[in-house]
């Protein structure tokens, strides 16, 4: 384990050299670029499971509707077909189903229980409609079903759905709103170790000025160093976080939402942007803290 | 080179130095000596811009020292070697990379057999591995004289360089300087070593200036 952090905190060769070695602010930017990138892939995950939630409430519950038909025993029948009559003949009716007794007991074991006597229960009968891509026209079925089959109502699902798609593209929202603050925090932590290693080394900077030194080259050592270190942290957490997230049971197995936190086919390559993107915060936080306490020194 | 015209230094409210005015021609030798506190390092400070004058006009090169930029400040000392009493030395680098740092930061690799001559040159050819803590007081001195000469600067400032060193030691310092002048190369030496002024005076010409009361005066006949 020593030996592994001592080749991640292994001090450069070249230029950098002028800078002694770090352990501490080495070790702290280590730990806190994995951390984020860690928790970056999770935000990550999330805001692209949620993203998907939403695309699939909005795009397929968008094309399905319900008729729900409420009659007295006798008359159920007469109602059900001229339902079926009336969606024969309207237009962006793709398709539409009764639903069976059977489908109707799934539909309600998860309040009744599986030994529900469906036969001796007043239920209304439900036709499942699938709409055509060009989608139906609402309100004039709805009148239609009024004249032709009075205990019939028609839901299109907007009531509900409407909310729905509202939240999950909030969370998704969230997920990315995260990722920034993620980022934030990991920049305002470099600088901190930064400005740390900048104080630390104020004999040295004020020797390399004597010499000749520039600003944008004590910058740049220091700037290269926290970089790597950037680079190497986030890529360790990325990692690992990918790994966790292969780990949560499949979507498949359990069916909730949380299941469905991960990444499918391509969306597997989305993580692999956070340890550039971290080397990329770490290299600008470096660069602003040295500047900035460079330009107190002459 | 350096030109000083009624250069005053004040800092908190307080006036170090005053109305000073002095011009280093090149090749010329000069000794800076006063009491302790006198101000000699802040007028070396004011020489090498690491300290602004707070009235006057202070010229490097013919540069007017307040409209130069950082980088152009940090390019100049490239053409002024620089001797502190403390040498200044990064601890974590040999004394060989600690002589070749001015041309590291300048980004030109140094020649390896320049500068191997130049740590002969000042008898550490033997220490180049070392670290600097290891080195002794006179070591350390003449390795910052090396550092400071890497470039081949115009001018060369040396403050107290002799004040840790033994008799001898500062003699071969001393040698090292003269001769440095001799190669047509400007140096200022601040000291309130008399002893070693005289010695030199036996060397080279050498101008002897004496800060008293904050200010820079010619001192008297007896150096």
């Amino acid at each position: 384990m020593r030996a592994t952090l001592s080749i991640l905190t292994a001090e450069t060769t070249g230029p950098d050299r002028v800078v002694p070695p770090t352990g501490f602010t080495a070790r702290l930017t280590l730990f806190t670029a994995a951390a984020m990138a860690f928790l970056a892939v999770f935000a990550l995950a999330l805001s692209l499971a949620t993203g998907r939630l939403a695309d699939r409430w909005a795009d397929s519950l968008a094309r399905s509707a319900t008729i729900r038909i409420s009659a007295p025993p006798e008359q159920m029948e007469a109602q059900v077909a001229a339902v079926q009559e009336v969606l024969k003949t309207t237009p962006g009716v793709e398709s539409s189903r009764v639903l069976g007794d059977e489908e109707m007991k799934g539909l309600l074991k998860p309040w009744f229980g599986p030994d529900l006597p469906v036969d001796a229960l007043p239920l209304p009968k439900l036709i499942a409609v699938t709409e055509t891509a060009d989608g139906l026209d609402a309100e004039g079925l709805r009148l239609r079903l009024q004249a032709e089959a009075p205990g019939a109502i028609f839901d299109d699902h907007t009531r509900w759905r409407r909310p729905l798609v509202a939240a999950a593209e909030r969370l998704r929202m969230l997920g990315l709103m995260s990722l920034v603050l993620i980022f934030g925090a990991m920049a305002g932590m470099i600088t901190l170790a930064a400005q740390a290693a900048l104080a630390a080394n104020g004999q040295v900077i004020a020797t390399l000025r004597l010499v000749g030194a520039k600003d944008a080259f004590i910058a740049r050592a220091f700037v290269r160093r926290f970089t790597t270190r950037g680079l190497i942290g986030a890529v360790a957490g990325t990692v690992l976080g990918m790994v966790a997230i292969a780990l949560l049971p499949s979507a498949e197995a359990a069916g909730g939402f949380l299941t469905g936190l991960g990444f499918s086919g391509l969306s597997w390559l989305w993580p692999l942007i956070i340890p550039p993107i971290a080397a990329i915060v770490a290299f600008a936080a470096t660069r602003f803290a040295a500047l900035r306490m460079l330009r107190r020194i002459r | 080179m350096i030109e000083l015209q009624n250069v005053a230094m004040s800092y908190s409210g307080a006036e170090l130095l005053s109305d000073m005015s002095l011009r280093l021609a090149p090749g010329s030798f000069h000794f800076l000596t006063g009491p302790s506190g006198a101000g000699k390092t802040t007028f070396l400070k004011l020489c090498y811009a690491e300290l602004l004058p707070s009235a006057g006009h202070l010229s490097l090169f013919g540069k007017d020292v307040r409209a130069m930029s950082r980088d152009e400040i940090a390019g100049l000392r490239q053409r002024i070697g620089v001797v502190h009493q403390d040498c200044q030395f990064l601890d974590h680098l040999s004394v060989e990379e600690n002589v070749a740092l001015p041309m590291t930061v300048s980004s030109r690799a140094p020649d390896m057999d320049q500068l191997r001559e130049l740590l002969n040159w000042v008898g550490l050819k033997h220490q180049a591995n070392a670290r600097p803590p290891q080195l002794s007081g006179g070591e350390r001195q003449r390795a910052a004289l090396a550092r400071a000469v890497i470039m081949s600067p115009d001018v060369i400032l040396a403050d107290e360089p002799t004040g840790n060193l033994d008799w001898e030691m500062s003699l071969r310092l001393l040698s090292l300087l003269v001769e440095l002048n001799k190669m047509g190369k400007t140096v200022v030496i601040a000291t309130h070593d008399l002893n070693l002024i005289r010695q030199a005076k036996a060397q080279v010409s050498a101008r002897v200036l004496r800060i008293a009361n904050r200010h820079l005066q010619a001192a008297g006949a007896d150096l």
